[in-house]
């Protein structure tokens, strides 16, 4: 350790421990007393933490959770595929393609400005009241499936783009003269490597549409926020949220962990002078 | 090497233009390159020498003028780009290897693809190339993992995999540090013994002096003056050819 002539390195090591240990015992003591003598707080524990309503709110709320859980992944599947051909339409260069690029454009546009809500509202009541042959029959959990990939496509779009961008012309020269065609350089040489560098961004974005799973729950559908509002509507008690929030935490925590390893990693990477 | 009858030109570029916005790059390039020629571009940063390179790969598109490579118009709007440059190789001075790939998937990429190469076919041919540059011990290697001087003779490898009949070499040793530009320009050396056609944009003025069998001076866009190697080198016509070459041999670089 720095500082110390004669120290050996074990005992700076344990002095760390031993530190730190002290200082987290410490301030969480002090946080702990600090909320235990605090006014509200046998109040809060019985609104929000009763071991007996949390228990009973559990299972209906965990059952809703099921369903968030089933429309993220099948909204991320179609996000990262009408994302990627978003980004990829509106790269191609060119005067034939302008009006395929001003779409793409709009569309960012449109679905990045307006609030996942009001989609969900327009798309979950507007569409079924429409009652035209073809999109006006299907269920709650479709139109929020639906609104929740026209929102984050278009976000995720701008990250595929900003990952193309980011790639080096040289590397489409690179591949266009070795007689590769405008889109096998784009699948083989600027694809790959865009990807790989927006996968941390992309998961953020997919750590946000976990969570928003739950805002679909205002056009209908009972999941995860919804059992827990019936829960507390039925038993003026909070326990139902706290386990929905519990459940999301539980759900996000691994994926942002493995952002961190991403991020982390890239950077090793590109100190060590590689950008594979 | 004369620059000889009509069937025996490889490249032919007339009164070619090419400008970026309001700066004129190219100003009426005039140039025929025999088969089997070795071209040596020499002139200042910013002359052309790479800007007309890669007007010969169609990877810029030019104003005015028009560039065949063997008889056939290739600036012609209908004349398919890709298909072009599967005959004219070119290799960069920052070699733009592919970083996600392996060496030998950088170099079979290409036959793969463009030309529908079986794999196993593709990648014999590709090792066979190289062990033929000393290369055969990393294939399997990122090019990140490899010294400037094996990324260059990567790339070249990569380039004459499509079996091109023409090269195009950007300055390809102007990125490497002195004790690596040997291994580049002996690989250079030994496509050129092998017959190869080849336009270098160069500032190895020693190395041109050696290999080309025709120099260009290039100066603000057009060529100012050409010979052999040994009428540029040593009794130049143009006031602007040896002061271009004094500023070389200052710098200890001839």
């Amino acid at each position: 350790m720095k500082g110390e002539p004669r120290g050996s390195r074990m005992l700076g090591r344990h002095r760390g421990v031993v530190l730190s240990t002290a200082s987290t015992v410490v301030f969480f003591g002090l946080i702990v007393l600090f909320v235990a003598r605090a006014p509200g707080t046998p109040l809060i524990r019985q609104r929000f933490f009763d071991w007996a309503h949390l228990k009973d709110a559990f299972p209906s709320v965990a059952s809703g959770f099921l369903l968030n859980i089933r429309i993220m992944f099948t909204a991320e599947a179609m996000i990262l595929v009408l994302a990627l051909l978003l980004a990829i339409v509106r790269s191609l260069p060119g005067p034939v393609f302008f009006p395929f690029r001003l779409v793409t454009i709009a569309y960012v546009d449109l679905f990045r400005g307006i609030p996942l809500i009001l989609v969900l509202f327009l798309i979950g009541f507007g569409v079924p009241a429409l009652s035209l042959p073809g999109i006006s029959g299907y269920d709650v959990v479709t139109y929020g499936i639906v609104s929740l990939v026209l929102v984050y496509s278009a976000y995720v779009a701008e990250v595929y783009r900003a990952g193309i961008d980011s790639v080096h012309e040289s590397q489409t020269a690179a591949a266009r003269s070795l007689g590769l065609s405008r889109w096998k350089a784009l699948r083989f040489v600027v694809l790959p490597q865009a990807i790989r560098r927006v996968v941390p961004p992309l998961l953020n974005d997919f750590i946000g549409l976990q969570k928003d799973t739950a805002l679909v729950s205002v056009i209908g559908p009972i999941e995860a926020a919804r059992q827990a509002e019936n829960y507390g509507s039925q038993t003026f008690n909070f326990a139902g949220y706290v386990v929905a929030a519990f459940l999301f935490v539980v759900m996000t925590i691994p994926l942002a962990r493995f952002v961190d390893y991403l991020l982390a990693r890239g950077r090793r990477r590109r100190q060590a002078g590689g950008v594979r | 090497m004369s620059v000889g009858t009509e069937n025996a030109v490889a490249i032919r570029l007339e009164g070619v233009h090419k400008s970026f916005g309001r700066l004129a790059v190219l100003r009426g390039i005039d140039l025929d390159v025999a088969r089997h020629e070795v071209i040596c571009l020499i002139g200042a940063s910013g002359s052309g020498k790479s800007t007309m390179l890669r007007c010969i790969n169609l990877l810029e598109r030019i104003d005015a003028g028009r560039i065949e490579v063997d008889g056939e118009e290739i600036t012609s709007e209908y004349v398919n780009a890709n298909r072009v440059r599967r005959h004219v190789g070119i290799v960069f001075q920052a070699f733009n290897l592919f970083p996600h790939m392996t060496v030998l998937r950088n170099i079979t990429l290409a036959p793969r693809e463009v030309l529908g190469v079986r794999r196993e076919a593709a990648d014999a041919a590709a090792r066979q190339l190289l062990e033929r540059f000393g290369l055969e011990s990393k294939e399997t290697e990122y090019p990140d993992r490899l010294s400037g001087g094996q990324q260059q003779r990567v790339a070249i490898v990569r380039a004459l995999a499509m079996n091109p009949d023409i090269m195009l070499l950007d300055e390809v040793t102007s990125a490497l540090d002195p004790e690596l530009v040997a291994e580049v320009l002996n690989v250079i050396r030994s496509l050129a013994e092998a017959g190869m056609t080849m336009v270098i944009a160069t500032h190895e003025m020693g190395f041109a002096r050696d290999i080309a069998d025709r120099v260009c001076f290039l100066d603000a866009g057009v060529i100012l003056e050409q010979g052999p190697p040994g009428a540029i080198f040593t009794a130049p016509q143009h006031e602007r050819t040896s002061q271009f070459l004094q500023r070389i041999i200052e710098a200890g670089r001839l």
